[in-house]
């Protein structure tokens, strides 16, 4: 690694002095020691709203559909639109730990984990309303392509919904085989350090017996390099069939081909807030301030700026070729999202996704964490209005004006959706508690590139060189 | 399997130091039993010699199994079991198949090449590891050579002088 050539105006990535010593005792230390109150106030507040999910989907499963506010002219509703929240908020874990990598991007060591963890959760939440949706969940097994007594009767292959069903079930396990064979390692980190026999055995279950064999890193580091190739068009993939529920459709607003590439920025967009949401507070709580550094949050934020942006130019494109097409039911479409009913909606959404990430363009503002966590929450509530303007504006006022309604949710559907954030925020916590919430062994291998007092050398050794004339390599410092 | 071995340890605390060490002993005609590292040292498996690893043709040969199960399945689903005239559109319409056959590729490939890292390496959920030095997973790195009926005093002492020469801030024995 030290023979490796990383330009000096690269600031660093771990601060502090660390030693591989200090790492390990840093990382494990969250997972050891008396439970604080804190995290158990928060683990169990958390886990009563995970219990209003349970109710909730128990109260829909025993009434019916008919108990949320969805119905023949919406027919998708808040379920949908959560549901197409929380798989977007999953793809920041992949692209951080999958498409990073491939990138050599080393930032990515700091928040790789706990991304990729919050991508697992955050599928199982979205997962909950297409499945609940069904009505007849008992009978949900009907999605998967098996011979049966219905003559067979088979899944339509043609059907975007049944590419979805691959797509998201594929996704889960490519995501949790790559999370867990990353954290393998780790647990072996923490099962060496453990005090008693029981943490040893709890923690020598979950590594596998790892013990760091030459041979075992390498096929680790060529399975996560090909899990790594084989999870970036995965990841592309997953968001695009979920656009195409839409865009295969005939509904005006939702027939597009700008729908794929609009869907995935946004993905990456929404990700990034839930990410930076939840890493800015667990760096303060767990002391991992010297892990997770600003520049990783800048990093974060200049992914925001770039796929905010994008998604802003697709706003854009969307109301020009409602305009150019000259087609009167597209046109009304999104003149209906602007000036409709829900008018707060569509001007929500366009204030959070594309006026509010420009703040970014300043280095300041990229670097201030109040500034950052503010526009985490904001993107977060953007990012579920695209999906409510998409979803409900698009369908409540369809072809025939008789039919035309204005849509609002039960307290089923409330209920339902903030408890997916409870149950989402349960696993968090566990996660955080139970589990290594940075990869040891990966920062462990960039330490040497971007410890502080790796980059402080070699600063040193450079700076009078004349290249760097007028940098701030030549003042000594990063910033 | 419970037949221990005896190994003669040698302990660092620099992967830089670890890598030139590994070359030199195996310049000096000695053979390393195998190298633990609290992280992957880059290099290191070249020192070594090690072979690459072929997983990631296994990982071809999976997600080539893939293909084919979902391809062949659709086409027996859609082409002769169950076949359904919409307006007289083809029976096998590929493009519409696409997303399946390749989410059903990579699930495969992934799925594929994850089972045969573990099987590889033989770790398993329990499983009783042989672990060396414990501090091998948190800040140090060992080299070890298998000590066999074959090996005399003069062969530990050798190595042990050389691994020393070379950085090893502890030099042992050990029977796991």
């Amino acid at each position: 690694m030290a023979s490796h050539f990383e330009s000096p105006l690269r600031e660093p990535l771990i601060f502090g002095n660390k030693t591989y010593k200090q790492i390990t005792i840093d990382i494990v230390k969250p997972t050891t020691g008396k439970v604080q109150p804190k995290w158990l106030f928060w683990t169990l507040v958390s886990a009563a709203f995970a219990g209003l999910f349970v109710f909730c989907i128990t109260w829909e499963v025993c009434f019916g559909i008919g108990t949320w506010g969805a119905n023949k002219t919406v027919g998708w509703a808040w379920d949908i639109t959560n549901f197409v929240w929380w798989i977007g908020i999953g793809h920041a874990g992949t692209l951080i730990s999958a498409i990073l990598l491939l990138f050599r991007q080393k930032w990515r060591t700091g928040v790789n984990r706990a991304a990729e963890a919050m991508t697992i959760f955050a599928v199982i939440c979205a997962g909950q309303f297409p499945i609940f949706h069904m009505g007849r969940v008992w009978d949900a097994f009907f999605i998967f392509p098996y011979p049966n007594t219905r003559g067979p009767l088979w899944v339509n292959f043609t059907s975007p919904l049944l590419w979805d069903v691959f797509a998201i079930s594929t996704y889960f396990t490519v995501s949790l085989l790559f999370w867990y064979t990353g954290l393998v390692p780790d647990f072996g980190t923490v099962r060496d350090q453990s005090k008693t026999s029981g943490r040893w055995k709890f923690y020598n279950f979950l590594s596998f017996g790892w013990v760091g064999s030459a041979k075992h890193w390498e096929r680790w580091e060529s399975l996560s390099l090909i899990l790594a190739g084989l999870s970036t068009p995965l990841v592309l993939s997953v968001h695009t069939i979920v656009s195409f529920d839409f865009a295969t459709s005939i509904v005006p607003g939702w027939h597009t081909t700008i729908m794929p590439p609009y869907f995935v920025a946004g993905a990456i967009f929404s990700g990034f807030a839930m990410v930076l949401t939840l890493m800015l507070v667990a760096r303060h709580v767990m002391n991992l301030q010297e892990y997770i550094t600003l520049a990783h949050i800048e990093s974060m934020n200049k992914v925001m700026l770039l796929t905010g942006t994008m998604v802003g130019i697709a706003y854009l494109t969307e109301l020009f070729t409602a305009w150019y097409s000259g087609n009167i039911y597209e046109s009304y479409a999104f003149a209906n999202r602007a000036f409709g009913p829900y008018w707060w909606a569509y001007w929500a959404m366009m204030f959070c996704n594309l006026v509010s990430p420009q703040v970014f363009w300043f280095r300041k503002l990229r670097r201030n964490i109040a500034v950052t966590f503010v526009m985490s929450i904001l993107i977060n509530i953007g990012m579920w209005f695209e999906r409510f303007v998409i979803i409900v504006i698009s369908l409540h006022r369809d072809y025939l004006p008789s039919s035309w309604v204005y849509y609002s949710p039960t307290w089923v559907e409330i209920g339902i959706f903030v408890g997916t954030i409870g149950l989402f925020m349960t696993l968090f916590l566990l996660f955080c508690r139970f589990f290594p919430a940075i990869a040891i062994a990966e920062v462990k291998a960039i330490l040497k590139v971007s410890g502080n007092q790796y980059r402080q050398k070699q600063l040193e050794e450079v700076k009078n060189q004349e290249v760097y004339k007028n940098t701030s390599v030549e003042a000594g410092t990063w910033d | 399997m419970s037949d221990t071995k005896k190994y003669l340890v040698g302990m660092f605390d620099d992967d830089d130091v670890l890598v030139h060490a590994v070359k030199d002993v195996r310049n000096a005609g000695y053979e390393i039993t195998d190298a633990f590292t609290p992280f992957p040292v880059h290099g290191l498996e070249h020192a070594m010699g090690l072979e690459p690893t072929r997983i990631h043709t296994a990982g071809f040969f999976f997600g080539a199994t893939g293909f084919t199960v979902a391809f062949s399945m659709i086409m027996f689903i859609n082409k002769f079991n169950y076949p359904t005239d919409f307006g007289g559109k083809p029976d096998f319409g590929f493009l519409a198949y696409v997303p399946i056959i390749f989410e059903h590729t990579v699930l495969f490939s992934a799925i594929g090449m994850t089972v045969s890292f573990y099987y590889l390496c033989k770790l398993w959920p329990g499983k009783k590891p042989k672990i060396i030095d414990e501090r091998t997973t948190d800040h140090l790195f060992a080299l070890t050579f298998e000590l066999d009926s074959s090996k005399d005093a003069k062969y530990i002492d050798s190595v042990s002088e050389l691994l020393k020469k070379e950085g090893a801030i502890e030099v042992y024995q050990k029977e796991v």
